[in-house]
């Protein structure tokens, strides 16, 4: 054999053994995950993804939301994750066999949000915070998202989801701002998001 | 002299006896125009793309750092959101600046070190078209909100298609212009370069296939990403960094690499172990514990190959150091390798779970991987195209005073911007995980020494008392200043963007005479210095020779 066949070999069979072990193998001990039911209420958990709460996933992917928030509770000894109330216990690899892409995370410039549907179940509480992070948590280095809403003309009665503005965000007489379906579909994803059932192994 | 021979780039063609500085024989001085004709088209084309997306990128994460403490600008443009900018300034980054410019040095290299010129240059020129259009196509999409959601694959399939066709292209033209070579000898440059053409194929087209065509289920999908998107840096940018930094340290200072054995432990092991780091992303979260232990336990071996390199680069370099004086290409290029050894030890105790756990999610990260991808790899190829360049439009730079501050914006902003995040982030995971108050409300409290004093006299292993906005307003000063870094290198950008756009058009008043360095050289130059330059004015074709 001449000396790039040996280069060949030798590249092929180091970068061979990490994709087995890493990409393949992990696969394999993994995908048989199925989710379980809770015997009293009957509930799937975790429960596939209805279609408003897909679309919603997508909402939350286009607009990087990943970017600052992890949705991943660690243990592990070094860290604050269950200190801090981010979730009730450690995060198990069934908790997402549902989430295609996964948006596990690398970053928490906001906090995580592995329980956000049990730390803030109200989609009013969503819709606010989105339009204006300022609202909700005063301080906060979150970007307003007033893109997924409409500010329209009161109608005849107006819409039950309309948002309570006050204060600087108060808009005028006779106007509504309503939150546009992308923003509806994130908010039921983000209550979705729920790993407070105990996992059985 | 044996020995010195096999062990400078391109074999015998270049030896250089340090004490007797000859020019080479006319027929290497014809063999490398001919070479050096056959890439510059292509070469040009892809040095060209690379410094417009290099400029686009560096906007688009000059906005993205402002929006972090200025939320509210331009909040109600959804294509301008935070999370659709940021990961626009990392693909344009990676797949445009950084691969670009990697491709464009491979090239010329693997010709060079081949000691063949490239055939049917227009074919690359080709293939930079269709990597430019994937580029286009996968920053609209991104900022349409058509991402693909997964850190550092956000482009569409079809983008993915487009750039793929495009690195096939090229990966064939280095690998046939390697099989073609002229020279019994591989040189390590050529090691490295095989290796990253052979590994970047295979991570893209897994990825592609296991997490956006037929994605498998939950989390498997983060180890595959992480997997690929710590690979890409170690076994694509890192390889091709090294490559250039071992062609062109011995090229600049006339002398050959130290040692011909220390350069093959530093590939094999880099081979054998940096592809089973990046699972340390998800250290203790829901994933193995085996496959986080495998993952950690391949990051700290990568200490051997970075030792490695770093003892064979600095004693290459010994009694050679007061010539970063005058080298452009030499100063850019040493400051990136020192940086390679600084990210690789960092980066390997950044994967132990007492490190990893309280910073991974903090700022910290993110001026580990500026230092990575900017102080090592993008200094590195700015090098090479200093050094590149004249060689292919036979003119020298048209100013010192140019190169000069690209080289101390960059130098001093990425150099300010690691500091900055990497401080701000170990405060803000300080915070997050064991402080017992924030370091902000303590200042306020106990002045600035005292409320240091108490801050970390409030330690506990695990902490989350300081609330989260507490946090969060503690990091705003240190995002400020991270923005102002960032206009520092936007001004070297643009420095640079200017020399070569006069370069390449021959505008303005050129220079003659030698190539363009810091300072004059000193009458008493050292034997290897001369080398480097001396010979330069005997040859009208812009410094063909220079060693």
């Amino acid at each position: 054999m001449n000396y790039a066949s040996w280069l060949f070999l030798g590249v092929f069979l180091t970068f061979a053994a990490s994709w087995v072990a890493l990409v393949f193998i992990p696969n394999e001990q993994l995908k048989g995950l199925q989710s379980q039911r809770d015997e009293i209420t009957g509930e799937l958990h975790p429960a596939p993804f209805s279609g408003e709460e897909e679309r919603g996933m997508r909402v939350y992917v286009a607009n990087g939301c990943v970017y600052c928030h992890s949705q991943q509770v660690r243990g592990g000894d070094w860290n604050a994750d269950l200190e801090r109330g981010w979730g009730s216990r450690r995060s198990h690899p069934k908790d997402y066999i549902y989430d295609v892409p996964q948006q596990l995370g690398t970053m928490r410039t906001g906090p995580d949000l592995s329980n956000i549907g049990v730390r803030q179940p109200s989609a009013e509480w969503h819709y606010r915070h989105l339009y204006d992070p300022e609202i909700t948590s005063p301080g906060s280095n979150m970007p307003p998202h007033p893109f997924l809403f409409e500010k329209r003309k009161i109608t005849g009665a107006r819409a039950p989801d309309a948002l309570k503005l006050e204060g600087e965000w108060a808009v005028e007489q006779g106007w509504e701002v309503v939150p546009k379906p992308g923003a509806r579909d994130l908010v039921k994803y983000l209550q979705r998001l729920d790993q407070s059932y105990e996992i059985e192994d | 002299m044996s020995s010195i021979e096999s062990t400078s780039p391109g074999g015998a063609a270049v030896l250089v006896r340090p004490a007797t500085p000859e020019p080479p024989p006319p027929e290497i001085v014809s063999e490398r125009a001919r070479i050096d004709e056959s890439c510059a088209v292509p070469c040009l084309v892809w040095f060209a793309s690379s410094l417009f997306w290099l400029l686009v990128a560096t906007v688009f994460g000059l906005v993205a750092s402002l929006k972090l403490h200025i939320p509210g600008m331009h909040a109600e443009q959804a294509w301008l959101t935070f999370g659709r900018i940021r990961p626009v300034h990392l693909n344009l980054v990676a797949y445009g600046w950084g691969a670009m410019a990697a491709i464009g040095v491979m090239l010329w290299l693997m010709a060079r070190l081949s000691r063949v010129p490239l055939r049917w240059p227009a074919a690359l020129v080709f293939a930079a078209g269709f990597w430019n259009l994937g580029l286009l196509l996968g920053t609209i999409a991104i900022l349409a909100g058509d991402s693909q959601g997964i850190e550092w694959l956000e482009f569409p399939t079809y983008v993915a298609f487009l750039l793929f066709v495009g690195f096939a292209i090229t990966a064939v033209w280095a690998l046939m212009t390697f099989a073609q070579r002229r020279v019994e000898h591989v040189y390590v440059s050529q090691w490295y370069m095989f290796g990253a053409l052979f590994w970047f194929p295979w991570l893209y087209a897994t990825v592609q296939v296991l997490l956006l065509l037929v994605p498998v289920k939950g989390v498997p999908q983060a180890a595959i990403n992480w997997w690929f998107g710590h690979n890409v840096l170690g076994l694509w940018f890192t390889p091709i960094g090294l490559a250039t930094a071992y062609y062109l340290i011995p090229k600049v200072i006339g002398r050959p690499i130290y040692s011909y054995y220390l350069s093959i432990m530093g590939f094999w092991t880099l081979a054998a172990f940096y592809n089973w780091a990046g699972i340390h992303h998800l250290i203790s979260g829901p994933v193995p514990a085996w496959l986080v232990t495998v993952s950690t336990v391949g990051s700290m071996m990568m200490i051997i190959p970075v030792a490695t390199v770093a003892v064979n680069h600095h004693m290459t370099m010994r009694g050679s150091f007061h010539l970063l004086r005058y080298s452009p290409t030499l100063r850019f290029v040493v400051f990136g390798s020192m940086a390679y050894t600084i990210v690789s030890l960092q980066g390997a105790f950044m994967a132990l779970r007492v490190y990893n756990e309280p910073f991974h999610f903090t700022h910290h990260t993110i001026g580990h991987a500026h230092l990575g991808v900017y102080a090592f790899f993008t200094m590195i190829m700015f090098g090479a195209i200093y050094y590149i360049v004249p060689r292919l439009t036979g003119r020298e730079w048209a100013s010192s005073r140019l190169i000069k501050i690209h080289f101390w914006t960059t130098a001093v902003g990425i150099t300010l911007m690691f500091l900055v995040l990497s401080i701000g982030g170990m405060i803000q995971g300080f915070e997050m995980n064991q402080a017992s108050a924030s370091l902000g409300s303590l200042m306020d409290e106990h002045g600035f020494f005292g409320g240091v004093y108490e801050f970390f006299g409030g330690f506990e292993v695990q902490n989350g008392a300081v609330p989260f906005l507490d946090i969060v307003a503690g990091t705003i000063p240190w995002l400020v200043l991270r923005s102002l870094t960032g206009v520092l290198i936007l001004v070297g950008h643009v420095a640079f963007v200017i020399l070569v756009v006069r370069n390449v058009h021959a505008w303005g008043k050129q220079r003659r005479g030698g190539p363009t360095l810091f300072h004059e050289l000193p009458a008493t130059a050292t034997p290897a210095l001369a080398t480097t330059t001396a010979t330069t004015t005997q040859t009208p074709a812009g410094g063909e020779e220079r060693a």
